[in-house]
């Protein structure tokens, strides 16, 4: 007679094997079904050209910049920031009813529909920060108090800026902390214990987190569209006060704006299949990072 | 109690917890130059408490302080700024933790050197001389001599410990405190570890807390008895144990309590 444990092992082993061969398989599907409807129309000059026409023709090359660049913003936001935010509620303030209060906060904020950081970055970048900014110099236009690429690197910014001080935060945490106090014991600072201990113990954990969370805010669009994306800019300026176009958007344009959606599904196809190697790529860095960190302190 | 002849003197010296928990009270030890000094007293007499005020490890856990902790110099611990302490921890005052610590991703020769970079040692000979001299005194050079680029994670508990030593020792501290530093080593290390100590109060003044009455016979030459935080007696290691002055000593040798 089978013993009634080994049944529920056994079940329980099916379940979960299968819940987990339905995500390979979708992962798979998708990945897929963009491979080979996109690969054909994936051409140098469709990397290279804009958009012609009604955008079901040409290239997407002011999309990638756009994006690279929205990106590449955000990061320089979000990155220095969340990194010593987590730096100072780790290893800095003392663990009482502020650390607990911020940290609950900061969960919260990461929690919080991305929409809801869009409408913030109207409201507070483009209208205050813009309105204020014009009022300050003296314009009578609106030179700042318009929906740009600069409101929204920072909107994007405050987004991820939760994500990232977890990310860190957990990756400060994995220190123990009797190497902090070792540190402590032969004389260090606090700073040289956490740029000679802390830091290069939690560096691959730190750079895996920030990497992850900025592809997050990449693979974003619902903030940016009240505070800067364009529907189409043949080309794209490369200012800070300019609106710019965004792969993630430009899908969307496509697939529900296009006056002819069927004739535009291959440029779609194509348009995925780019943003879906600009994430990967970053997710792809973030384990190799974490990859060589882990070699390094097991050699 | 003339303060020069002695290397470290405390003075009348509580420690109190944030939470109002007396961890030391009015504890008054003169600690000799260049010999083993062992702390003794059952689990939570404030033996590691009283150890670690002596470089302010305390501090981190908020600690307040009274009384005074003189060095041969005449330096009152107690007084000294953040960045003094830190001269003082880097320098003056070695300490060994309970487990050994290596650190994760380091080399035995950086984890041994690590010390240094906080003092500006960068030259590279006298960083070597220092490696070599601290591993040497740790008992540690011969076993790892050649093997200094090896990561210091790869070591065993008890040759992890005697890093820990070196990394204590590289700058020569005048004196150098072990909070029970056999606990989590096996006899054989724990017996190369004591003849290392025996070793090091040639040209260091060691004071070791231990939970081993039998370890503080064989490496100290004086010994304190602690309970609840108060010093019950202190004197020569044989006394203590063949003769000791106090019921309560007497009672906790025989082990009516520990």
């Amino acid at each position: 007679m089978i013993d009634k444990r080994i049944i529920i092992e056994r079940l329980f082993s099916l379940v979960t094997s299968f819940f987990a061969m339905c995500v390979v398989v979708l992962t798979t599907f998708i990945i897929g079904l963009v491979l080979i409807n996109g690969l054909d129309k994936l051409t140098w000059d469709f990397l290279t050209l804009p958009p012609t026409g009604t955008m079901d023709g040409g290239g997407i090359l002011p999309i990638i910049e756009g994006t690279v660049m929205l990106v590449l913003l955000m990061s320089l936001i979000s990155v220095p920031f969340g990194t010593a935010i987590a730096l100072y509620l780790n290893e800095v303030s003392s663990k009482g009813a502020v650390y607990n209060y911020t940290m609950s906060s900061v969960r919260t904020l990461a929690a919080v529909p991305s929409i809801v950081y869009g409408l913030f970055g109207l409201a507070f970048f483009v209208n205050i920060m813009g309105g204020g900014l014009d009022f300050l110099f003296g314009y009578e236009e609106r030179v700042f108090r318009e929906r740009c690429l600069l409101w929204a690197a920072m909107t994007m910014g405050v987004l991820t800026l939760p994500i990232n001080i977890i990310a860190v935060t957990e990756a400060l945490k994995m220190v123990p902390q009797e190497q902090r106090h070792a540190g402590l014991c032969f004389g260090y600072t606090s700073w040289e214990v956490i740029k000679w201990i802390v830091f290069p113990q939690a560096k691959g954990g730190i750079l895996t987190g920030l990497v992850l969370s900025v592809s997050r805010g990449a693979g974003e669009v619902a903030p940016i569209l009240f505070v800067g994306v364009a529907y189409f800019i043949p080309n794209f300026s490369g200012e800070l006060l300019d609106q710019f176009m965004y792969l993630g958007y430009h899908l969307y344009v496509l697939a529900t704006q296009s006056p002819n959606v069927d004739e535009t599904l291959p440029i779609q196809y194509s348009t995925t299949l780019v943003l879906l190697m600009l994430t990967f790529g970053f997710n792809s860095v973030g384990q190799y990072m974490r990859w060589k960190n882990r070699k390094k302190l097991q050699r | 109690m003339e303060v020069e002849k002695k290397a470290l003197v405390t003075k009348a010296l509580s420690i109190t917890y944030p939470n109002g928990v007396e961890g030391c009270k009015k504890v008054s030890i003169a600690v000799a130059r260049n010999e083993v000094t062992a702390i003794i007293g059952p689990s939570g007499c404030g033996k590691s408490t009283f150890l670690k005020s002596l470089n302010r490890l305390n501090d981190e856990f908020g600690c307040v302080y009274e009384g005074s902790i003189l060095l041969a110099d005449g330096t009152n611990v107690l007084a000294l700024n953040q960045y003094e302490l830190c001269l003082l921890r880097g320098e003056r005052v070695g300490y060994v933790m309970q487990k050994p610590v290596p650190f994760s991703g380091k080399t035995i020769r950086q984890d041994v050197t690590m010390p240094l970079r906080g003092i500006n040692v960068t030259d590279k000979d006298e960083v070597n001389e220092k490696l070599r001299h601290a591993l040497t005194r740790a008992a540690l050079w011969d076993e790892v001599k050649d093997r200094l680029d090896n990561l210091s994670t790869s070591l065993s508990g008890g040759q992890q410990q005697r890093l820990c030593v070196a990394r204590a020792i590289i700058n020569a501290p005048e004196i150098l405190l072990l909070d029970e530093p056999c606990s989590s080593l096996d006899p054989k290390a724990t017996q190369l570890l004591e003849s290392m100590i025996l070793d090091l109060a040639l040209d260091h003044t060691v004071i070791i807390v231990t939970h081993n009455m039998q370890q503080a016979q064989r490496v100290a030459a004086r010994t304190a008895f602690l309970y609840e935080g108060e010093l019950v007696e202190y004197d020569m290691t044989e006394n203590i144990f063949s003769k000791p002055s106090e019921k309560l000593t007497r009672d906790y040798i025989v082990g009516k309590f520990s």
